[in-house]
């Protein structure tokens, strides 16, 4: 993995140049499979199980994806990428899309010639300490010797929390989630800090998690998302679009069980139009008239896959909360299918 | 008789750069030269193509923006609100500092494994061999791992140094305690060591980018002055020593010359020393030496001495016997023996191999990735690259980096090499 990073640079620089940047799409096609940027595992959001397979809120996201371009969720290769890789990955093309717990940020966006196509997790940064070190607030880590992952936006923001708090620590740089729990285990530092979602996600793996608690303190915005290329629009757009249809799906009460039924039964237009009933959506961005339907089927809708995979009653439970529907209070907000 | 030289002078022609053999060697490599430039230039070509089409320039610009990041372990002050570049120099001087201090370690434990290596004695030689064929047959990276995991499972934690009110009360000690008269504490995050204070320290120096501690320089003088004051002193007792056969007592000359200009200066700027002490969470106070550092200085340490007790061993070896048998004839002690007639030339066959044990030691300190040493690696090669997304000058810079501290060190030895070299007389 660390080695990627190197050869990706590399990579990154001497692939010709019309290959990587555009028709993603078409590539995608023509090598019959979608390579998905991954975890290297994140129980619930990506991880691969005893037998190989991947599962979790971000690669159903990755699934839906192949189900709308080939009809088939298992047309899809999981590349691991740690908080280091991941971005060199995408850029050099050794992935089509990122999906693995990103944040959304400026510098992301511009400098390193991204695209943030939606966010599928709106999240924050906290912290996660032993029940027994007696804190109760993240001001109090005074002294703290803290777990932190290089390369990710939590190492920027546990910088700036600190100094605005006029309180010191200790960092222990690790490359990923597996090994900031082996030392935050072992007590090598006092307090593991990441996204809230990913907390949680860890602590459920911990074979005596309810030692752990999560201080109240939300540091940051963590707006999570797929990330494509920039310059690649019309696979932006096929990205953005097969997300958007699992909200609306939600929305419309649109599931994994009853889709077929609703395409045969529905009067709505948008659900027609969403669907593949009525319309083109589908052929206007070079995918088949059904491919959202076919993502539907596949993994279900927006709130089928948080439900299934980290929702409440999960071993994760984490509360829909800011990921709620917006005509249920939350965020979550897909643009009409028209 | 026609001589060679008679021959007549054949005018050029063109066939010759291919058929004549006396041109023909430069006609290869002038097109092999050709060639190399043309791939050079294509690369070149291609790679500005790339960045251009993905929006990004080539710019070095970013090593002045804020790094954003803290560091661990600092030699020289840093805060999150210093530079890139700030950060990079951070990380070089870690890596400077597992290098020099691995090299000399490794040396020191080579040599004396070397030598005993070929000890008479057959406990102490087997014992050698193990050492070295155990160490240097298993992975460099499984060493520095094991070091690492071995320092931080088998320590306490700071909280277990916590005498609780409870505790006291009932005259308990606490699970784990300070060593060395209550002044080291080892966790399993490290070791907290005393630190230098000075009351009068002299500040610091501030010069843009670089800023010098004025208090280590004026330490580093008066050391060199000493060291130099000794090398004099050592040198008229030799002459002293070639004109009447009589070595002057020296030792007590050559212990005040080391010992007095550092103390003096230390009284001068009030030393002190601050103990850690249980504070919080951790030990506050005092110099936190962390476990990434010394596993990784001891796993390269061991390991490169493996490599560097063979070729000692080999140097030694080379040396014909009638050297030490002629050293014992005059009556020399085997330990002068060794130190006076065997080492000296062996080391013209020692130093070549050694140089190249240095460099590998000064790369490999790159391993430090694996228990997150934040060396040259870490900063620039790292966070920074990550943070700023500017691979291809990050990674240009960090290899012309490790090329200039290998060359140097090249220079340095080989400069060496030339003065240990048998000089004709
Ligand atoms: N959202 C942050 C952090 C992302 C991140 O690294 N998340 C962690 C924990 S939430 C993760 O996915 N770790 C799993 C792994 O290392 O494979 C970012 O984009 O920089």
């Amino acid at each position: 993995m660390k080695k990627s990073a190197f050869l990706g640079a590399l990579a990154a620089t001497t692939v010709i140049a019309g290959a990587a940047m555009a028709g993603t799409l078409d590539d995608v096609k023509a090598r019959g499979e979608l390579i998905c940027g991954s975890n290297t595992g994140l129980t619930g959001f990506g991880t691969p199980d005893a037998n190989g397979n991947w599962t979790g809120f971000d690669v159903d996201l990755c699934r839906a994806l192949a189900a709308a371009i080939f009809g088939d969720p298992t047309k899809v290769k999981f590349i691991p990428t740690t908080g280091e890789t991941r971005f060199t990955a995408l850029q050099s093309g050794e992935v089509d899309v990122l999906i693995r717990n990103s944040t959304w940020t400026f510098s992301r966006d511009t400098e390193l010639a991204l695209d943030f196509v939606a966010v599928n997790y709106y999240d924050g940064q906290g912290f996660m300490v032993k029940k027994d070190l007696g804190v109760s607030s993240a001001k109090e880590l005074d002294g703290a010797t803290v777990c932190i992952q290089t390369g990710t936006t939590t190492e920027l923001n546990l910088a700036d929390f600190f100094k605005q708090n006029n309180i010191s620590y200790q960092p222990v740089t690790v490359a990923d989630d597996s090994e900031a729990q082996r030392q935050f285990l072992a007590g090598a530092c006092d307090a593991y800090t990441t996204d809230a979602s990913g907390l949680a996600a860890s602590r459920a793996t911990m074979p005596d998690g309810d030692q752990y608690i999560i201080l109240p303190e939300i540091i940051s915005k963590e707006p999570l998302g797929p990330v494509v290329r920039h310059g690649d629009n019309n696979w932006g757009d096929v990205v953005r679009w097969t997300f958007n249809a699992l909200l609306i799906a939600e929305e419309k009460g649109v599931t994994k069980a009853n889709v077929a039924e609703v395409a045969a039964s529905s009067q709505d237009e948008e659900v027609k139009r969403l669907l593949g009933v009525s319309g083109d959506m589908g052929a206007k961005i070079g995918l088949p008239n059904e491919a959202f339907k076919n993502a539907i089927a596949a993994v279900g809708n927006y709130g089928e896959v948080f439900a299934s995979n980290i929702g409440e009653g999960t071993a994760i439970n984490l509360a829909r909360g800011l990921n709620a529907l917006w005509t249920q209070g939350g965020l979550q907000y897909a643009a009409p299918f028209r | 008789m026609a001589l060679a030289s008679d021959v007549p002078k054949d005018s050029f022609r063109l066939s010759m750069l291919i058929y004549d053999t006396r041109y023909r060697s430069i006609t290869i490599q002038v097109f092999v030269l050709l060639l190399v430039g043309l791939f050079l230039a294509w690369l070149l070509q291609n790679t500005a193509a790339n960045l251009a089409a993905r929006g990004k320039e080539f710019n070095f610009g970013f090593l002045w923006q804020r790094a954003g990041y803290d560091i661990g372990q600092q030699l020289i002050p840093y805060t999150n609100d210093s530079t890139h570049f700030r950060a990079l120099l951070v990380g070089l001087l870690n890596t400077l500092a597992v290098a020099v201090l691995g090299c000399i370690l490794a040396t020191v434990l080579g040599v004396l494994v070397g030598v005993l290596r070929l000890s008479n004695n057959w406990l102490v030689s087997r014992l050698m061999t193990i050492y070295v064929e155990a160490l240097r047959n298993v992975p460099l990276l499984l060493w520095i791992l094991l070091t690492y995991v071995i320092l931080s499972e088998a320590t306490p934690q700071p909280r277990d140094f916590r005498i609780t009110d409870e505790m006291a009360a009932a005259g308990e000690a606490p699970a784990a305690s300070m060593i060395l008269f209550d002044t080291v504490a080892v966790t399993n995050r490290g070791t907290n060591v005393p630190a230098p204070m000075f009351t009068r320290g002299l500040g610091m120096l501030d010069l843009g980018p670089l800023s010098i501690n004025l208090t280590t320089l004026a330490f580093l003088i008066v050391l060199g002055g000493s060291i130099w004051a000794y090398r004099s002193l050592k040198a008229s007792a030799d002459a002293t020593q070639e004109e009447s056969g009589v070595r002057p007592t020296t030792w007590w000359q050559s212990l005040l010359i080391m010992v007095l200009p550092v103390s003096l200066l230390s009284a001068a700027l009030g030393l002190h020393w601050e103990i850690p002490e249980l504070k919080g969470f951790n030990f506050a106070g005092g110099i936190l030496v962390a476990h990434s550092f010394t596993a990784l200085l001891v796993a390269l340490a061991l390991y490169t001495s493996a490599f560097i007790a063979e070729i000692v061993r080999a140097g030694i070896q080379a040396i014909s016997r009638g050297q030490s048998e002629a050293a014992f004839a005059l009556g020399l002690r085997p330990g002068r023996t060794m130190n006076l007639v065997i080492l000296p030339q062996a080391l013209r066959v020692i130093i070549p191999p050694l140089i190249s044990q240095y460099l590998n030691l000064t790369k490999n300190t790159s391993l430090g990735i694996a228990v997150s040493y934040l060396d040259l690696r870490g900063t620039l090669g790292g966070i920074t690259l990550n943070q700023t997304g500017r691979e291809l000058e990050c990674m240009l810079l960090m290899m012309a980096i490790y090329l200039t501290i290998s060359l140097i060190i090249s220079a340095v030895m080989n400069f060496y090499n030339a003065s240990v070299q048998l000089k004709a007389r």
